[in-house]
């Protein structure tokens, strides 16, 4: 990794707000999570609107034969990617709740936490 | 400002890559500094030189390729590239194909990231 000791460290917020396979935005955009993840940067994601389902349990991909990428939700704590926000009101918009998804350690928030975490924020990456 | 650009989306069936072209060219012209521009996602075919579009529309990939020549740095995910087959063979002059790091970089680096995509 072509990481720079010099570098300042920003706060970054990945906004995941897509669903899981419908495009590749989520599976490219935790791509560039994995990267920045070896930059010292102060790495959020948030995963709102249909991004809710990237974090669904029990994913099977073989049908719609397009690789599954869930199982690096799993890794990102390795990668020192522990800021994990979901927004309480995507859930419940589609019917879902804690216990609908993965086993990773997740932080809930409402639209107004929501609001004052992202306008904490340098740069925002919106995938 | 510094302001680095992330364009995210393809040539011509959005308007988002010439919205960052414009907006890249007006940034400019007011006197802000691009950090760079960092083709991403369907992004990345905004660098495809074979493109020909009809001769009376604008050539996305030519304009993007004259910024790039008069001195904006511009960036296409090595990645992201392969996956849709832009290569060295085929992207525009003035365009350099990199890794995700550059990205990075630039957006720490500048004052703002401005993202134009879906």
């Amino acid at each position: 990794m072509e990481e720079d000791e010099d570098m300042i460290q920003k706060k970054m917020m990945f906004v995941m707000r897509k669903a899981p396979h419908g495009s590749i935005y989520p599976y490219e955009g935790l791509e560039v999570v994995l990267i920045t993840a070896a930059y010292d940067q102060d790495i959020s994601m948030l995963f709102i609107d249909d991004g809710v389902y990237s974090l669904k349990n029990e994913q099977n991909t073989e049908g719609i034969g397009i690789k599954g990428f869930m199982k690096t939700y799993f890794a990102l704590e390795d990668y020192e990617v522990e800021k994990l926000y979901v927004d309480n009101q995507s859930l419940k918009d589609r019917g879902l709740s804690k216990k609908d998804l993965i086993d990773v350690n997740l932080q809930y928030f409402n639209r107004d936490e929501i609001k004052k975490l992202m306008d904490e924020q340098e740069i925002l990456f919106p995938f | 400002m510094k302001i680095a650009i992330l364009v995210l989306d393809g040539p011509y069936n959005h308007e988002a890559s010439d919205t960052a072209y414009n907006f890249t060219k007006a940034a400019i012209e007011k006197g802000h500094e691009i950090e760079g521009v960092f083709f991403y996602n369907d992004g990345v075919i905004n660098a495809a030189k074979l493109m020909e579009p009809p001769s009376d529309d604008r050539n996305i990939a030519k304009r993007w390729s004259e910024l790039g020549g008069s001195g904006v740095k511009l960036t296409v995910c090595i990645a992201a590239a392969k996956r849709r087959g832009i290569n060295d063979d085929v992207v525009i002059d003035n365009a350099k194909i990199a890794g995700l790091g550059q990205l990075v970089e630039m957006a720490v680096a500048a004052d703002r990231l401005i993202t134009f995509g879906d």
